[in-house]
């Protein structure tokens, strides 16, 4: 696999604030890679600097082996699906998806043909006439996709691409996108807030947060091996359990609330962490029984079931711990009919020590 | 702003159509009928107003002087309004993409020239044009001229004080349609391999169309029929339609040829206006 955007040290301040803080990023050809990050940490701005339509202040960005730090938009390889697809309003779907081409002073005959091809693959074929604003959302996204992978772009930017549809649209949309990027061969770079989005596109991505990245990796990595809370947090949900570390052994570390009982995880795969650290457990990782403890776990913390969520195919319980803080459990559905809760009942929650991470409240930087 | 008439405000809307209706009726239908009564009229001997009906005074607008006069306040009329499109478009394009501090600012300096009366400020410009005025003067000291160039009274005064004069009615309705244009379509643009040139072409001029009409149809009319403008910066030599009009008036005491005059006027303005919904604005109304 070669190297199709590379980052080296990039800086970009919108006035005092700084968008993008010292981000050193190499993304593979034909990855789908997602920057994935809450509103205003930066990630757009990345995407921006790809496309060109930002300069970086400081550090280098190189597509397919070429520096294109200085280069202005329209002299990159790459092409950009804006987030609220900017289509051209006065233009036809037609005269949308042929722009890039008749700039680059293609044939007619040869933009014919593309634009033709292109409507087909997005599933717009009869639709070439209408105006963006006679489609739907869903259809205006399968424009402007077309109309930025007609140019044939190394790299496809987009930036928060199903943001604007609807949850049944978005998870249709999301299944084209995959489709796409196989048919096309291109590499796609995604901006998304959403992480189920992130977790279930990607190859690979990033967490982004205040300009700088937290992790990068596959979503499968970051979802099990988290490098910080903030990061665990931001994808899928949760417990967290602050204390310090009192013991280490065979990677596993024992870690001291100052209320409640002691607890033994895993250790980050760099090393313990030094100082203060939190606990992290997944709500899908942990067991939890009414009656008593049962053998077979590491850990176990008592609580009270606070509130029941029944959502479909699962139930997710909000249990208080001694310490008032609220911990989260998933339980499969046919697992909590045969056995189920009710608020006010107390409970134990149990697990494993390698179902557990101890995270360092402050990790270093990438 | 909706402009649907709600059912439960129907009373209201009804009586502010009828308050609109009454003063239109009277200080607008009622002096157009007058108008149109007097341009069907004779000229009396001593300038009076003889009402006998005749079409002379609409056939005298047939005359190879009055269609050069028509001609020329046509074409003046038309460059002053492509060269405030021309000088507005760059202003309001910065007017719409500033921040809405510098917004107000700009707005304010655009208006500020309102504040004064428009004959006050023409007078400015006789002041500046004259053979010792402020330019000539300026351009004596600097050595670039000896002798004080004619500058009043010329084709090019007139055209400079009507651009002056109409060229905020061109501006403030170019800022409301480009505002509604997202600048991340020019980033598109600019994506999709436009140059400067072409975004500006393909998708910033068609979609400024709105306020390029708007302002166009504020810009001509108005010069079309302009009287202070090439009375005092023109000398009322060449005449425009407006001095002529007023010069019937005033001058050769001949009403019903100036109020035929006045109707030829307006024709021209409708027959115009009537074409350029034929040709472009209906178009994207499809």
């Amino acid at each position: 696999m070669n190297e199709s955007v590379r980052l080296d040290g990039v800086v970009k301040a919108h006035g005092p604030v700084v968008a993008v803080d010292q981000v050193s990023l190499a993304i593979q050809s034909g990855e789908f890679f997602s920057i994935l990050g809450p509103s205003g940490s930066g990630k757009t701005t990345i995407l921006r600097l790809i496309a060109g339509l930002d300069r970086p202040d400081q550090g280098e960005i190189v597509i397919q082996q070429r520096n294109v730090t200085l280069d202005p938009p329209h002299e990159r390889p790459v092409n950009m699906v804006f987030q609220h697809y900017a289509l051209f309003p006065h233009m036809s779907v037609f005269d949308n998806v042929a722009f890039g081409l008749k700039m680059k002073g293609e044939r007619q005959s040869k933009i014919q043909n593309a634009v033709g091809h292109m409507l087909t693959l997005v599933r717009l074929q009869g639709k070439e006439k209408r105006l963006p604003g006679q489609l739907s959302g869903g259809e205006q996204q399968r424009v402007a996709l077309a109309r930025a992978l007609v140019n044939r772009p190394v790299v496809l930017l987009l930036d928060e691409p199903l943001a604007a549809l609807d949850q049944q649209l978005r998870q249709e949309m999301q299944g084209e996108l995959k489709r796409l990027q196989r048919e096309v061969k291109a590499t796609f770079i995604c901006v998304t807030h959403q992480q189920d989005e992130a977790l279930m596109l990607s190859d690979r991505l990033a967490v982004m947060q205040g300009g700088k990245l937290l992790q990068v990796g596959t979503p499968q990595e970051i979802y099990d091996q988290p490098v910080s809370t903030a990061v665990a947090k931001f994808i899928g949900l949760s417990n967290v359990l602050p204390g310090t570390i009192t013991r280490v052994e065979d990677g596993l570390c024992w870690v001291e609330h100052e209320s409640l009982a002691s607890v033994v995880v895993k250790c980050p795969p760099q090393g313990p962490p030094p100082g203060a650290v939190t606990v992290v457990i997944r709500p899908e990782r942990l067991h939890v029984s009414a009656k008593a403890p049962v053998n077979g776990y590491d850990n176990m913390l008592p609580g009270i079931v606070n509130q029941t969520i029944f959502n479909g195919n699962e139930v997710l319980y909000h249990v208080r711990l001694r310490n008032e803080a609220l911990w989260m459990v998933r339980v499969p559905i046919t697992e909590a009919q045969t056995c189920p809760l009710t608020v006010g009942q107390p409970v134990y929650l149990q697990w494993s020590a390698h179902e557990g991470l101890a995270l360092s409240a402050h990790p270093a930087p990438l | 702003m909706t402009t649907r008439f709600s059912t439960s405000s129907a009373i209201p809307v009804k009586l502010s159509l009828l308050s609109a209706g009454i003063f239109l009726g009277l200080f607008f239908l009622v002096p157009l009928l007058l108008v149109l009564a007097i341009s069907l009229a004779s000229r009396g001997t001593y300038g009076g107003i003889a009402w006998i009906a005749t079409w002379e005074n609409y056939q005298r607008l047939l005359d190879p002087l009055v269609g050069t006069i028509f001609l020329r306040s046509i074409l003046f009329a038309g460059l002053t309004t492509l060269v405030c499109a021309a000088v507005g478009f760059p202003l309001a394009y910065c007017m719409a993409r500033v921040s809405r501090k510098w917004q107000f600012i700009l707005l304010t300096l655009v208006m500020i020239p309102f504040w004064t009366n428009f004959l006050v400020r023409t007078y400015a410009w006789v002041l500046i044009f004259r053979a010792d005025g402020i330019l000539n003067t300026l351009l004596i000291k600097l050595g670039l001229q000896e002798e004080p160039l004619p500058l009043l009274f010329t084709d090019v005064s007139v055209f400079v004080g009507l651009v002056y004069g109409y060229l905020p009615f061109m501006v403030l309705p170019l800022v409301v349609a480009i505002e509604r244009i997202s600048p991340q379509l020019e980033e598109a643009a600019f994506d999709l391999y436009a140059s400067l040139g072409a975004m500006f072409r393909h998708v910033l001029l068609p979609l400024s169309k709105p306020g390029f009409i708007a302002g166009g149809v504020l810009v001509f009319i108005p010069s079309l029929g302009a009287f202070i403008t090439p009375y005092l910066l023109g000398g009322g030599q060449k005449m425009m339609l407006g001095t002529l009009i007023q010069q019937e008036f005033l001058v050769s005491r001949d009403w019903p040829f100036g109020s035929a005059l006045s109707f030829g006027l307006m024709g021209t303005v409708l027959l115009l206006w009537f074409l350029l919904g034929r040709t472009s604005y209906g178009r994207d109304s499809s």
